[in-house]
């Protein structure tokens, strides 16, 4: 079991994930994520695509595990890792549900995802969670080792693996058809004057 | 003529870019004050402390406030009387922006071009609009524009007929639009008049004025206060998670325009509102 509810309200998430840990995950939950962390964006998706869509092997093994969608700022001598927050996810929107449908058990980013990636978490036990946005100095302190582990030449594009500890975040959209920002909406919007 | 040496440029651009990216300006870190006393939402608040906290991380460990650390758009007011000296201005601004992110350790987030996405490595080339302006002094007023809410950037073609009305439901349409992608809170340029790149250019030079400022126009001072106050009715909040700030300011610039048209271009900019300027 990689989810656990801690003391102060939060749920610690250590990776990889469970379709159960995945389960008990819902929409509105803080938590901090420890363990292993791959980013992936726009031009590393268009590469992992035509190997989806051929069936072959995939540079990382996405099961269980959590891509982020970043592309990080470069580190200065002596720091792990530069500025890191997230991404629109909604770029990501056409590549998600295969990735989901082969095992890969969560994305972080921020921003709104499309219905059938949001099908593909209920159908798969998929997890969205939303990092704050423009925050990546504050989350870069969360990230203890950066490794990049496929297509060095895309730059900040490239597949990182990042050790986390502690990475806070929230879940957007959870395997049972919830959804943050909906909810937020609701909860908040006044009628037009 | 009073001559102004390309090295002083290829300097002020360097000098503006890191800072911009390290240090976000006085009007934003107030705007998030101001937000925190009217916001009602748990979530929302504590995004907007995070953001605070963010800033004051990026200044003191010299880290890029966020990883995307933009787009240059420069606007350079040209006064008629200065000559540029040593080479070509456009020449200087972008090896200032070469300098500046390299030695600044900022990120490389330009592709050569939209079709190949080849990146140049150095976030060159930069976006130049040049006014050529009254006097002797070289002003240069850099962005560096995120990505994710450039995306969300809107554009329409109303009809006369249309009018304020029109303008004002376009405005909030593309708050809405925007939503939780556009990392809100968000500033809007708004550029009403004009030709098509006309207001479109608006809507970015709009972005400069002040945040939390007053349009020294009146009546475009009510316009925006109107708007801002309709788009935090939205409930999107910080982050999208909900809440009452979506918008921490809308700015609108006019220009004349034909009779046939009302153009209105809506420039997204996101928390992330790095503007720095310099005079030479």
């Amino acid at each position: 079991m990689s989810v656990t509810a801690a003391a102060d309200g939060l749920k610690d998430v250590t990776t990889p994930l469970s379709d159960a840990d995945v389960e008990s995950l819902k929409t509105g939950d803080r938590v901090r994520i420890t363990g292993v962390v791959y980013t992936a964006r726009d031009a590393a998706h268009g590469r992992l695509w035509p190997l989806i869509q051929e069936g072959r092997p995939l540079p990382i093994d996405v099961c269980g595990q959590i891509i982020y969608y970043t592309g990080p700022s470069p580190a200065r001598p002596g720091e792990v890792v530069g500025s890191i927050g997230p991404t629109t996810g909604s770029r990501m929107d056409k590549f998600t549900p295969a990735l989901i449908k082969l095992g890969l058990k969560a994305t972080m980013g921020k921003g709104a995802r499309s219905q059938p990636v949001k099908d593909a978490f209920k159908q798969y036990k998929g997890v969205y969670f939303g990092a704050i946005g423009g925050a990546g100095a504050v989350l870069s302190r969360f990230v203890k080792r950066v490794e990049i582990v496929a297509y060095e030449d895309l730059g900040t594009e490239a597949i990182r693996r990042l050790e986390v500890e502690g990475f806070p975040a929230i879940v957007v959209n959870d395997c049972h058809g919830g959804d943050l920002y909906q909810d937020g909406i609701q909860a908040y919007a006044r009628e037009e004057t | 003529m009073r001559d102004v040496h390309v090295s002083a440029i290829v300097d002020a651009v360097k000098k503006l870019c890191v800072g911009a990216n390290l240090e976000l300006e006085p009007d934003m870190l107030r705007a998030f004050d101001r937000a925190l006393t009217t916001e009602r939402s748990p979530a929302g608040r504590q995004v907007l402390q995070i953001l605070k906290d963010n800033a004051q991380m990026a200044r003191t460990r010299r880290i890029p406030y966020c990883q995307d650390t933009g787009f240059v758009v420069c606007f350079v007011e040209l006064g008629q009387d200065v000559h540029v000296a040593g080479g070509g201005l456009y020449d200087a601004i972008n090896e200032g922006v070469r300098q500046g992110y390299k030695e600044g350790y900022l990120r490389a987030s330009i592709v050569r071009s939209p079709l190949d996405r080849v990146n140049t490595g150095d976030n060159t080339p930069a976006v130049i609009h040049v006014d050529v302006v009254e006097g002797a002094e070289l002003k240069l007023a850099i962005m560096a524009k995120g990505g994710g809410c450039e995306n969300r950037s809107k554009y329409t073609m109303l009809t006369p007929a249309a009018g304020i009305e029109g303008v004002k439901d376009f405005v909030i349409e593309c708050v809405k639009m925007a939503g939780p992608d556009a990392c809100p809170p968000l500033i809007l340029g708004v550029g009403v008049g004009g030709t098509f790149e006309k207001a479109a250019i608006l809507s970015k030079k709009a972005l400069f004025r002040e945040v939390g400022s007053a349009n020294p126009d009146p009546t475009l001072d009510a316009l925006e206060r109107e708007l801002l106050a309709r788009a935090n009715r939205l409930g999107i909040g910080p982050q999208g998670y909900g809440g009452d700030t979506t918008s921490l300011g809308i700015h609108v610039l006019t220009y004349p325009c034909h009779i046939t048209s009302l153009p209105v271009a809506v420039t997204i900019e996101c928390h992330a509102h790095r503007h720095k300027e310099a005079t030479l």
